[in-house]
């Protein structure tokens, strides 16, 4: 599978890939109760390009991201993220590579509660032992709209509050790709919206590479480009989607799994 | 109900284990005591019966009226009642014994035994000339002054042969004896590591007793005479008020008894140990169960929301206590067995040997266990199922845990501090008490009780403390904090449990430290003699010892201490016999009025309490009657402030020695020209003969003895604390895997998101040792204040007694403490590393 018909659009903003996978595969089991989850993989994610990963449940979407993200370990082929490749990594070296250049957004905001939304956004550079940007820092605070809000604790702010403090935190440390599980999940639409909307000017202004898997076609028409999975292979690549499109294209695999 | 409490005993197996542990060990800890206390009070009971199989009356001195406690009464068991007495018509046999002191040197001339146990006693041939409690192995019995016979295993541990000569001593002076003879013996001391020689029986009265009486005279019954009717017998013939007949059965049971009495103390002791572990251990299972409860809220509203009443959740919390706490008190019970058994076996292996018995598993022991197993368990339950009780049926609908209120903190804050302040009132009251014990007992279990209460809210700020240092491990310092500090009540269950070993164990060692002290400085400051020589086994000195000491050379002083019971008006005092003329030189005596002015003559100087208690005043003369039974009078020329060393009734031995048949001395004092030294000492040791069973001390071998002793002492109560202490590791260890488990999804986030292995690690065990520290200084600072204030209360019985905080074992603990929380860590903190991230993210 190769992603030749939206390589045009995407090269007009930049050419450089940010991550890619090759004949990547990841089996569940052995034997008997073997799982294929990805049957050799190849695709690529480009620098400031926002992606959204559209599948049914079991697709195997998630595992991807997972995958990709260096939170899971590859049965075969290869995963790469910038120039260095994942495979033979050792638990030490990839929780550095995860710290220094990825960022993560989950669908559980995953958040902190000892720590106060400020604390929560420099975590991974506090964990790298890292000083913060200032100016960067201030900026995205200000780009999620969290300025009154960084003394307080995860608690006391709303779920649509929390998640952006998490889109803050991914933002912070500006890594090179930021990987969102279902960032919308727990969120109501208007939440969703607002997070939706950071993410893709974080993609235009910023300059931020974003891969976000999602089910929700909405959230997926604020990708600039959508990738389809179905059991474990890219079945579909859209540019430029809408969510209508989108819909359309799900309704087909919805058909298709109803018969299989 | 039963079935679901059940289910979840078995799905939180792990999550119980710690539980389980904690209250195995507390029930361990006491069914090991039961079992040894009834393994050994049988054993004991079991042989000392066997020690009256051959005697069925016997006649000793009048107990209640001695010689010692009737100053002048007719003597008792002489010859001639031994005579009558084995002539009796239902007598077959009568045997007259003899025992006291006696030392055996070893070919080194070092002493054999410890001194305790080392007895003298006389070969009582019978009718067919042979002593049936003394079977010969070798040679012969002795027959005259110069001949012993020694128990087997003193004379094969020394590898004396018959023929050899032996060195002992009986009250001084080295005697050197041919042994005639070898013996088997089943007594007591002897198989307790102590020796027994034996004389004839006349040696023996002249060396251990009076010439002419024996110490108990034994009578064995004619067959068809029964020991009640041999009793009776007796009885006629005993001379008027000085003896009395028992029956063996009798002496048995007495002593039975008596082993019993004995046991029974050394069991409340041991209990109360295990008390305080099984008290440690309903921490845990209270935070364990609270705990479990908050994880299961859902689950519980549902079974609420399904129709489940109120009391029935918290009947199926209190099932699940119940089912924890049987399975916890059977395996607890096995390990208890296996520790009685061990203690037997580990006694015999140091020495003091143990009669042979079968292990003694009484149904009581295994009822007791139970019971306090599952009491413990389900009583530290109540709580959290009451609290279970209260969760309503909508918290099924959203995850909010139920989440204790500020205001329940408040009440409780308001509590632990009336009952803090209650505490520490009644405890510094009590200190300026003479007589303040039960108040401040009764304040230490308020303070006690009020800290406990207040932990949580003294966790933030303690905790806060250790921030700066923990801020040099960047952020697995700064979470591990802020976890410690999360749920405050969990965090001060955890080290509350931790306190309570370490406040015990501090305030004991402040107290022993202090004492020592106190009992240093009261043998330096009130006494000048260089030396102090006494029996190795506390038993009275020959006076030729004295006499010795005083004719040799370098000596410049010296003074016997004798001791001699006396009747005053109607009651029976202690005179304490000295050399009045260099008393003064020996001693450093504070006189509150008078003063030795020589003591000479009629004169004597008293303590201050005995005067008060007499009112007695300088020049006041006092009527004495004599241990002779001679009347007399006594001026008292002194009142002094007595203490632990020298108090009583002082007068010169020239006044008592006239009244006394057989003086004896309890300690010599001696002062001489060079002062304390090895060469001075050594000369002293070489003057007495080498005499292995005299000990010369000076004032440091005095209070290192002293200093022994307590140690050993201490020692003892550190292991038995250990046991709480190991109890409360548990509990760190319970919290921490449950904290873990808790937080899996949070853990999985900082993995993600680059915070590696070793990351983690650190974050769980810096919580570990901040709770473990924090139950540390809460612990020794709480053990400093109940060791200063119990201080105050010894310092009105013992004058010297002076404050010593014990810096190093202090830090010693503290870094205990340290260790607890970093040994408690390593499994949980593991865990914690090896969390699956994936899973860990996607749990909701």
């Amino acid at each position: 599978m190769t992603t030749t018909h939206s390589g045009v659009s995407t090269a007009t903003r930049a050419t450089a890939v940010a991550a890619r996978a090759t004949d990547l595969t990841k089996v569940y089991g052995q034997g008997e109760t073997q799982v294929v989850a990805l049957d050799a993989v190849s695709v690529d994610f480009r620098q400031a390009q926002f992606t959204a990963i559209m599948g049914p449940s079991g697709s195997g979407k998630s595992t991807l991201m997972h995958c990709m993200a260096g939170l899971d370990a590859i049965s075969g082929g290869s995963a790469r993220i910038g120039d260095i490749e994942l495979t033979g990594l050792k638990d030490k070296k990839l929780t550095q590579l995860r710290r220094d250049k990825i960022g993560f957004i989950f669908q559980a905001f995953n958040l902190l509660p000892t720590l106060t939304a400020l604390e929560n956004i420099t975590l991974p550079m506090d964990i790298a032992g890292r000083k913060p940007d200032r100016a960067w820092l201030d900026r995205v605070v200000e780009t999620v709209g969290l300025a009154g809000r960084l003394k307080h604790r995860p608690s006391q702010l709303s779920g649509g509050q929390q998640q952006r403090v998490a889109v803050a935190r991914a933002l912070a440390s500006r890594p090179e790709i930021i990987f969102a599980d279902e960032p919308t999940g727990n969120l109501d639409s208007r939440s969703g919206a607002e997070v939706l909307g950071f993410l893709r000017n974080s993609v235009r202004e910023l300059g931020q590479t974003v891969v976000m898997v999602t089910h929700d076609p909405v959230a997926a028409s604020y990708a600039d480009r959508v990738v389809f999975l179905a059991d474990g292979r890219i079945v579909d690549d859209m540019p430029d989607p809408t969510a209508d499109l989108v819909l359309e294209r799900m309704k087909g695999f919805d058909a298709k799994g109803r018969t299989s | 109900m039963f079935r679901t409490a059940l289910r979840n005993v078995l799905a939180h197996k792990a999550r119980l284990l710690m539980t389980t542990l904690a209250v195995m060990l507390g029930v361990a800890f006491v069914s090991g005591t039961l079992v040894f206390t009834s393994t050994i009070s049988d054993a004991f009971q079991a042989s000392s019966q066997k020690g009256y199989d051959s005697v069925d009356v016997a006649i000793q001195p009048h107990r209640s009226d001695s010689a010692a406690g009737n100053p002048g009464a007719a003597p008792g068991l002489d010859h001639k009642l031994l005579d009558k007495a084995g002539k009796l018509p239902g007598a077959a046999s009568a045997t007259g014994s003899v025992s006291g002191f006696t030392a055996v040197a070893d070919k080194h001339g070092k002493l054999i035994g410890d001194g305790f146990s080392t007895l003298g006693g006389n070969y009582y041939p019978g009718a067919d000339g042979k002593d049936a409690r003394y079977p010969l192995r070798d040679g012969a019995a002795p027959q005259r002054a110069g001949e012993i016979a020694l128990d087997a295993k003193t004379a094969d541990r020394a590898g004396y042969r018959v023929g050899d000569t032996v060195r002992i001593s009986v009250d001084g002076p080295v005697r050197k004896e041919k042994l005639t003879g070898i013996f088997t013996t089943d007594d007591g001391a002897v198989s307790a590591g102590g020796s027994l020689a034996l004389f004839d029986t006349a040696t023996a009265q002249q060396l251990l007793g009076t010439p002419g009486e024996f110490d108990e005279i034994d009578v064995r019954a004619a067959p068809g005479t029964s020991q009640q009717a041999l009793k009776t017998a007796v009885d006629a013939i005993l001379p008027h008020n000085a003896a009395e007949a028992t029956t063996g059965r009798q002496l048995a049971d007495d002593q039975a008894k008596q082993i019993a009495q004995g046991m029974d103390g050394m069991k409340t002791g041991l209990l109360a140990f295990a008390g305080i572990a099984l008290f440690v251990g309903i921490f845990i299972i209270a935070n364990t169960f609270t705990m479990l409860v908050a994880q299961r809220t859902k689950e519980l509203a549902l079974l609420r929301a399904v129709g489940a009443s109120r009391r029935q959740v918290t009947r199926s919390v209190l099932i699940e206590a119940v089912v924890v706490g049987a399975v916890a008190a059977v395996a607890g019970l096995a390990a208890g067995i296996g520790i009685g058994a061990g203690l037997r076996a580990l006694m015999n292996g140091t020495g003091a040997t143990v009669p042979d018995g079968p292990l003694v598993i009484s149904p009581s022991t295994v009822l007791t266990s139970l019971v306090v197993g599952i009491v413990v368990t389900v009583l530290a339950a109540w709580l959290p199922g009451r609290r279970a009780a209260k969760i309503p049926p909508v918290a099924a609908m959203n995850s909010v845990h139920a989440a204790a209120t500020t205001k329940s903190l408040v009440v409780r804050n308001t509590l632990g501090a009336l009952f803090a302040g209650a505490g520490a009132a009644a405890v510094l009251a009590a200190t300026g008490m003479d007589d303040g014990k039960a108040l401040m007992g009764l304040g230490a279990v308020l303070l006690l009780i009020g800290v406990f209460i207040l932990t949580p809210l003294l966790s933030r700020p303690l905790i806060a403390l250790a921030s700066p240092v923990l801020r040099m491990f960047g952020i697995s310092g700064k979470l591990a904090r802020q976890n410690a500090v999360r749920n405050p009540r969990r965090t001060a269950a955890t080290a509350s449990a931790l306190m309570v070993g370490l406040t015990l164990i501090t305030g004991l060692t402040v107290i022993a430290g202090s004492v020592q002290k106190g009992i240093d400085k009261m043998a330096t400051d009130s006494l000048k003699a260089d030396y102090i020589v006494s029996m190795a086994g506390m038993t009275p000195l020959s006076p030729d010892v004295a006499k010795k000491i005083g004719s040799l050379d370098e000596v410049t002083a010296s003074s016997p201490l004798r001791n001699s019971p006396a009747r005053i008006g109607s009651v029976t005092e202690y005179l304490t016999g000295v050399n009045g003329k260099d008393f003064g030189a020996l001693t450093r005596l504070d006189f509150t009025s008078g003063g030795l002015n020589g003591l000479r003559g009629d004169a004597a100087v008293v303590d201050a309490d005995t005067a008060k208690e007499k009112g007695w005043r300088v020049g006041s003369h006092v009527p004495v009657t004599f241990e002779d039974g001679k009347k007399g009078a006594l001026t008292v020329s002194g009142v002094y402030e007595g203490n632990e060393m020298i108090k009583g009734i002082i007068l010169d031995n020239g006044v008592l020695a006239p009244h006394q048949k057989h003086a004896a001395d309890m300690q010599v004092m001696v002062k001489t020209q060079a002062g304390v030294s090895d060469a001075g000492k050594d000369s002293l040791v070489k003057a007495l003969g080498d005499n292995p069973a005299i000990a010369v001390q000076d004032k440091k071998d005095v209070s290192d003895g002293i200093a022994q002793m307590i140690n050993l002492m201490l020692n003892m109560l550190y292991g038995l604390l250990a046991m709480a202490v190991i109890v409360a590791v548990l509990g760190v260890v319970n919290t921490l895997a449950m904290s873990v488990f808790e937080r899996s999804q949070e853990i999985g986030m900082l993995r993600a998101i680059g915070l590696d292995r070793s990351g983690i690690k650190r974050m769980v065990r810096l919580e570990s040792l901040v709770i473990s520290l924090f139950g540390g200084v809460l612990g020794i600072g709480l053990g400093v204040f109940f060791g200063w204030a119990a201080g105050e209360l010894i310092a009105g019985s013992l004058g010297t007694y002076e404050l010593v905080l014990p810096w190093g074992r202090m830090g010693l603990f503290l870094a205990l403490a340290a260790l607890v929380g970093v040994l408690a860590a390593l499994w949980p903190a593991r865990r914690a590393a090896k969390l699956n991230m994936l899973a860990a993210i996607k749990a909701e």
